[in-house]
């Protein structure tokens, strides 16, 4: 057991308590604050993995702005426990089979299709790629055009939530 | 130097993204729904990471921006609707929003 394995598997296991604290609260707000905690051990990870922008970005943009305004509308609308309803039928036959077929499903796409097997396969890592100076060459000259129809995009949603969130005349 | 093989990332996301779809299924309250979806594009975005540290490519960490990106836009417009429709209907349970229900 070397330090990385003991930080993998610390932050996994942090982020899978997170995910199942996420299903099990009752209170939203419980909810937000275990996802923040999935979110920073991912960006843990991502560190590992040599990715220090992306990591990041993690957490000024995820654990920093989108989690906040979760946080703020949960406390906007002073959301409480929630009802446990009659479970919906749906819920109760296909909630759990789906999720492990979506787990077993997804395994399967990742080990045993050729890529994916490719990569499991691959036993000695090649050092990590991560250079923030490529990367941003990368975004701006390959991806530039994909780069402004964000922008055009989060403008769009700009407008969007204005029009949305504005009181009827 | 990490020597953690990425088939262990590739099985965490899977995991997470299964307790996403989970989540999404199970809760009843609009807010955690819609943070079961982020749950899910947290998973996805790991996935990327690892297959672009398995191929040395940067590509995967452009997508992963690109992701986030979404994602924020996504939050800003969805959490307003989530405001328009308390206002309306007085209650964040979906099981409360069946008007177009069969």
């Amino acid at each position: 057991m070397t330090l990385p394995f003991l930080l993998f598997f610390a932050c996994a296991l942090v982020a899978l308590l997170g995910a199942v604290l996420l299903i099990v609260a009752r209170e939203p707000i419980h909810s937000a604050l275990s996802l923040i905690l999935v979110m920073v051990s991912l960006a843990v990870l991502y560190l590992l993995l040599g990715a220090p922008f992306v990591a990041a970005v993690q957490i000024l943009v995820y654990a920093g702005a989108i989690m906040v305004l979760f946080v703020f509308v949960i406390m906007l609308l002073n959301a409480g426990e929630e009802e446990r309803t009659d479970w919906s039928k749906i819920a109760k036959y296909v909630g759990w089979p789906l999720g492990v077929v979506v787990v077993l499903g997804g395994m399967h796409l990742l080990f045993h299709s050729e890529p994916g097997a490719a990569v499991a396969n691959s036993a000695v890592n090649p050092p990590p790629p991560a250079d923030t100076v490529a990367l941003s060459n990368l975004l701006f000259r390959n991806y530039l055009f994909p780069f402004e129809a964000t922008s055009i995009l989060i403008l769009i949603a700009i407008l969007g939530a204005l029009v949305l969130a504005r009181k009827d005349e | 130097m990490s020597v953690v093989p990425v088939s262990y990332y590739l099985a965490l996301s899977a995991f997470l993204f299964g307790l996403g779809v989970i989540a999404f299924v199970f809760k009843r309250n609009i807010i955690t729904i819609f943070m079961a979806i982020e749950l899910m594009l947290n998973a996805v975005n790991l996935a990327f990471v690892a297959f672009a540290r398995a191929h040395s490519q940067l590509d995967g960490l452009v997508f992963v921006f690109f992701v986030i990106v979404v994602a924020a836009a996504e939050a800003a417009v969805g959490l307003a609707i989530v405001l328009a429709l308390a206002h309306t209907r007085q209650s964040l349970n979906v099981d409360r929003v069946n008007l177009l229900k069969f």
